[in-house]
């Protein structure tokens, strides 16, 4: 099944996942500390994150460490910030356009 | 000097983008705005874009057929088949990509505009439904890729909105 990064970043939990590896590489179990799931839950949203390749996870010894892919975040906020311009540059020709209008009423 | 309301919100969940905007203008005016193609012709298209529209049929089973045209000349066609229409508070539309030619490309999206007058002020509502949430990535790449990018510091805020979230 193909996942989409927007189902991921969708759950709060995930978000906050992703908020609290964004500061550090984490292990599962350092993560799942921070929330009153049980490990099980916890290991299900990191899966959901991992096929959304929002996160890597890499081997340090006998730990597994979480890592954020900041390159895949920068794709959502970029795709959100783009779609945003776009209506905020329509708007704002729109407002100029009333303004043009209502003054020539007058 | 620009104080009117803008919000834009998606909802991921119920794969809706939701638009909210305010206008310094009556209902009536607004709504010609949005719905008369010599208004619309005009403002549609973010700069430097322009909007060219081929046909425009207002009524509920007509449609507009339009291109977004670059700089460059090439051109986006969309079509937009009305569903709905209540003068001066509401109009529906199914919208689809389309090619020079008016063939569709599915899947589309459900758009719905709601226009409320208050205190001199037109607040306007858009909601875009999409089957898929590919199609809402595919939306942006309409023309749009080149030219906006995003920067670390768009990122960082965005992580900052997450966190607080």
């Amino acid at each position: 099944m193909r996942r989409d990064i927007f189902q991921a970043i969708a759950d709060p939990t995930r978000r906050a996942i992703i908020a609290l590896i964004a500061l550090q590489a984490m292990t599962p179990n350092a993560i799942a500390d921070n929330f009153n799931f049980t490990r099980q839950a916890v290991s299900k949203h990191l899966r959901i994150l991992k096929e959304c390749d929002l996160i890597k996870q890499q081997t340090k010894g006998r730990e597994i460490y979480y890592t954020l892919q900041i390159e895949k975040m920068k794709e959502i906020d970029e795709w959100l910030h783009q779609y945003r311009k776009i209506w905020e540059s329509r708007f704002s020709q729109l407002d100029d356009l009333l303004l043009t209008i209502k003054n020539k009423e007058k | 000097m620009n104080h009117l309301l803008f919000n834009f919100t998606v909802d991921k969940s119920k794969k809706t983008v939701l638009i909210h905007k305010e206008f310094n203008a009556e209902q009536s005016l607004v709504w010609d705005a949005f719905t008369k193609q010599e208004l619309l012709d005009q403002w549609w298209a973010p700069k430097p874009w322009v909007s060219k529209t081929k046909i425009m049929d207002f009524k509920v089973g007509g449609r507009r057929f339009y291109a977004m045209v670059s700089p460059e000349g090439a051109e986006s066609w969309a079509l937009q088949q009305y569903t709905s229409i209540t003068p001066i508070s509401e109009f529906k539309f199914f919208n689809t990509f389309a090619d020079k030619d008016e063939n569709q490309q599915l899947p589309g999206s459900d758009w719905t505009l709601d226009f409320r007058e208050h205190d001199s002020i037109t607040s306007v509502r858009i909601s875009i439904y999409n089957e898929s949430l590919e199609r809402m990535e595919k939306m942006i790449e309409m023309g749009f890729k080149e030219g906006i990018t995003a920067t670390l510091n768009d990122l960082e805020e965005f992580l900052n909105q997450i966190k607080k979230g």
